[in-house]
């Protein structure tokens, strides 16, 4: 059972690296053929300093912890019952390989529904690059089935 | 190149097929997203979660989606990317992504296109819905 005490609890930052090895690798795996995301020359010629990170990437890299899901533990939601319910991506600046993304996540709300049958769990989370600009928010919901 | 003025509400954007989601793709996508959760590669949790087999990630789905969109219009055109999962995606889908222009607008002296956006299994049932706000000259 999720608290709703636990509105407003901010989490350990995160910090990570966005490099082109894993972009390439994600790249892969979403069989994304646009050589600007594999090619650096190519995404030179198309204007961006180093390969662009996918827009859905920034979920990636606040995960890029040992223990991504600890978080979430800490306030009564576990993997077995828990599902992703609705994501949102605010874009401000370009976000390259070999920038460094630090983000500042908290519980921004909890509620439920059906009598307490499904809880909500919503995460709003800051990110800002190496150079303190703010780039980018992830509104992240997800859904507890009990 | 598409421009504000060449865009018409109604408009569709070039439908996205994917091939079918084996095991591969999710083991791909697991290691690639950095999203381990056994749910997604591993038949032993799923089973032990009451499951018959793993699903794919929500977020594969996504990043799908959000390609139907920079294979439309550069990925600095995308200001804002908003989704909701409505529904598991098997293993073995095909997912196709489909958008149309809902609203143009200009906000702040900008050029604003909101675009509706879904991804659909082989069988018609919607994944994911959602919008994107894409600035454009």
């Amino acid at each position: 059972m999720l608290n709703k005490a636990d509105i407003g609890k901010v989490f350990p930052l995160v910090t990570a690296n966005v490099e082109k090895g894993r972009l390439r690798f994600f790249a892969k795996a979403t069989d994304e053929k646009n050589p600007i995301y594999t090619d650096e020359a190519a995404a030179k010629e198309a204007g961006y300093a180093s390969l662009p990170m996918p827009p859905t990437f920034l979920f990636s890299l606040k995960m890029d912890v040992l223990d991504p899901f600890k978080n979430y533990e800490s306030v009564g939601a576990f993997l077995p019952t828990m599902l992703h319910g609705n994501q949102q991506f605010k874009y401000y600046k370009d976000v390259v390989a070999g920038d460094c993304l630090t983000f500042k996540s908290h519980i921004a709300d909890i509620y439920d529904k059906k009598g307490g049958k499904l809880e909500f769990l919503v995460e709003e989370t800051k990110v800002t690059n190496q150079y303190k600009e703010h780039v980018a928010d992830m509104i992240t919901t997800l859904v507890i089935r009990n | 190149m598409i421009t504000y003025d060449s865009i018409n509400i109604g408009d569709e954007l070039p439908v996205l097929h994917t091939k079918k989601i084996s095991r591969t793709t999710l083991a791909l996508f697991a290691g690639a997203s950095g999203d381990h959760n056994p749910i997604h590669i591993d038949i032993d949790f799923a089973k032990q979660c009451g499951l018959d087999d793993v699903f794919a990630q929500g977020m594969l789905s996504m990043a799908y989606l959000t390609r139907l969109l920079t294979g439309w219009v550069p990925q600095q055109s995308i200001k804002d990317l908003s989704v909701r999962f409505t529904s598991i995606t098997e293993l073995y889908a095909e997912i196709t992504c489909s958008g149309s222009v809902k609203e143009k607008y200009q906000k702040e002296g900008k050029n604003i296109l909101s675009v509706l956006i879904e991804a659909k299994d082989q069988n018609g049932d919607i994944k994911i819905v959602g919008s994107a706000e894409i600035e454009i000259a």
